[in-house]
């Protein structure tokens, strides 16, 4: 996981191109979920959204106000984008209620923020749990793909995803209830 | 449904963003040096401005730009075109 999100932005203001680098990977799913899942925009559009979003991000950054509130600043950013789109889009094809759109959109801006959570809290386990668990559940390879990539049996492959989602689970309960993972965001997790 | 199987599921909803999005955001910074570069000498030279309207996408890519809409518009912005 690394630096948090505070730090990467000091970085940024400081002109640090790397630390840019990172943060763009930090939240690129996060953009490019929100775009295309929640606000269900097609490729092209979600394209426009995701670039408008990181450059509002690269020239705003001297305006935000607190460091760790970043995530939720990106969303409501991203979020923005993608109502402006949607709106451009309607007047020149009227189609499903926009004002439904936006509120299915909302909704899942809640659950992908329990997502960036858990992906947080991935990345502080071992190198290969993280790659097995991308692999299998965000890239959707199959146990044989994984397998034929890592010189693995299938086997092998299903029972590291079922130990290492243990341990993820255990990483998201762990330590009096804070994840030090979140703490880059600022986020408490949430378990049942 | 059990805490991992919901764990899974969130997982799942984060996908890889394609690479050269993610790349296109990462040069950003770059882009936007030249931009600054390009706007500046056509603030100084009325010639090269009119040639960089004429053709804004062809004089990114000459500058080692990639000339995705969104940079494009940025530049036509900042000259006030």
């Amino acid at each position: 996981m690394g630096e948090s999100d505070a730090e990467l932005v000091a970085r940024c203001r400081a002109g640090d191109e790397r630390a840019w680098h990172l943060l763009v990977e930090r939240y690129a799913r996060y953009v490019h979920a929100i775009a295309t899942h929640a606000f269900r925009l097609p490729a092209e559009a979600a394209e426009d959204v995701f670039q408008e979003v990181f450059l509002r991000v690269y020239e705003r950054l001297d305006t935000l106000r607190s460091d760790e509130a970043l995530r939720p600043w990106i969303a409501q950013l991203t979020r923005r984008c993608c109502i402006d789109r949607l709106r451009a889009d309607r007047r020149e094809q009227p189609g499903e209620g926009l004002e439904r759109l936006e509120a299915a959109g909302d909704d899942a801006i809640a659950r992908l923020d329990e997502a960036f959570t858990v992906r947080l809290a991935l990345g502080e386990l071992s190198a290969d749990c993280q790659e097995v668990l991308d692999r299998f559940f965000c890239r959707d390879e199959s146990y044989r793909t994984i397998g034929d990539q890592l010189g693995l049996p299938p086997g092998t492959i299903a029972s590291r995803i079922s130990r290492c989602l243990v341990k993820l689970r255990e990483r998201l309960e762990g330590g009096e209830g804070r994840n030090p993972a979140a703490a880059a965001s600022g986020e408490r997790v949430k378990t049942r | 449904m059990t805490e991992e199987e919901r764990i899974a599921e969130l997982l799942a909803l984060l996908p890889p963003a394609p690479e050269a999005w993610v790349r296109a955001a990462q040069q950003l910074p770059r882009a936007r040096a030249e931009l600054d570069g390009l706007v500046e000498r056509a603030e100084a030279d009325a010639a090269f401005r009119r040639e960089l309207l004429a053709d804004l996408e062809r004089a990114l890519a000459a500058s080692g730009v990639e000339p995705r809409p969104v940079v494009v518009d940025e530049l036509r912005r900042r000259l006030g075109a």
